[in-house]
């Protein structure tokens, strides 16, 4: 059975998400810091990009690349520095591919062999956070579709 | 706080993923309609059309009153609104990777159970 991902708004400018995960939490660390694994499951299976090129230096100041785009091109970079590094407990990196960038904190909690994953992201403002809309990936066909009955209603009420 | 978990959500996409449904709400968003005015309107059954409304009811998207003999649909109160949206995309993003780290570790797990 899938476990169900939640996620909530903490505050004007943090919203976390919280998933258990079926292993202790040493394999689940592992999959968050070897790069060669996180390339298996990070990018949205609803997104379907091309991850180019991947690369971790997960330890306090290391930095991470990540590459996404089409045959020879980079359309999209991620880049940001691990600040905290705790094995197999908590993990915090910077985003700073924009300006207003957030702080992911990760922390994992294992509990009778499971796992609780508390992702955590912390803008500098509120205006920050709802910027990251995320549309230049192209929002799923379901949220244009929904996106545009609104707008008829709106037009129409 | 508000929180939007998936059941909530699913239940509105599931109810906004067909067109009829789709163009009920927006027939709704004209004026109030009976359910046979509906059926007539989409070329369908009265038993049919009941469905679609029912599921739209259950999601909060449409309300329902039966006075008399006939029951009329109106627009419900809930919209979807931007947090709403903001919320489920990233919940999207964040259930696909979780998915797939469930195949990874899966992998890891059997991994160590072959080399014990």
């Amino acid at each position: 059975m899938t476990e169900q991902t939640k996620i909530e708004r903490a505050s004007e400018r943090e919203f976390v998400v919280t998933r258990t995960v079926d292993a202790p939490a040493r394999i689940v660390w592992e999959a968050w810091t070897k790069p060669e694994l996180m390339k298996r499951w990070w990018v949205p299976r609803s997104m379907p990009m091309t991850l180019r090129s991947l690369e971790m230096d997960v330890r306090v100041g290391g930095g991470y690349r990540l590459a996404f785009g089409d045959e020879g091109t980079e359309a999209m970079v991620f880049v940001g520095q691990y600040k905290e590094v705790e094995p197999p407990a908590r993990l915090v990196w910077t985003n700073e591919e924009e300006a207003d960038g957030a702080v992911t904190t990760v922390t994992f909690e294992e509990r009778d062999g499971r796992t609780l994953v508390t992702v955590r992201e912390l803008y500098p403002s509120k205006e920050a956070l709802e910027r990251n809309h995320g549309a230049e990936e192209g929002l799923p066909e379901q949220f244009e579709q929904l996106d545009q009955l609104l707008l008829d209603l709106a037009k129409d009420g | 706080m508000v929180q939007y978990s998936a059941p909530h959500l699913d239940q509105s996409f599931g109810a906004l993923s067909d067109a009829t449904r789709r163009g009920v709400l927006e027939r709704l968003g004209r004026s109030d309609a009976s359910i046979s005015e509906l059926a007539a309107r989409f070329h369908m059954s009265l038993t049919g059309m009941k469905k679609h409304v029912g599921v739209l009811e259950a999601a909060g998207f449409v309300r329902t009153e039966k006075v008399g003999r006939v029951r009329t649909c109106r627009l419900g109160l809930r919209r979807l609104d931007e947090e709403a949206a903001w919320i489920e995309f990233h919940r999207r993003i964040w259930a696909d990777r979780f998915e797939a780290l469930d195949g990874v570790v899966t992998d890891l797990k059997n991994k160590e159970t072959a080399n014990d």
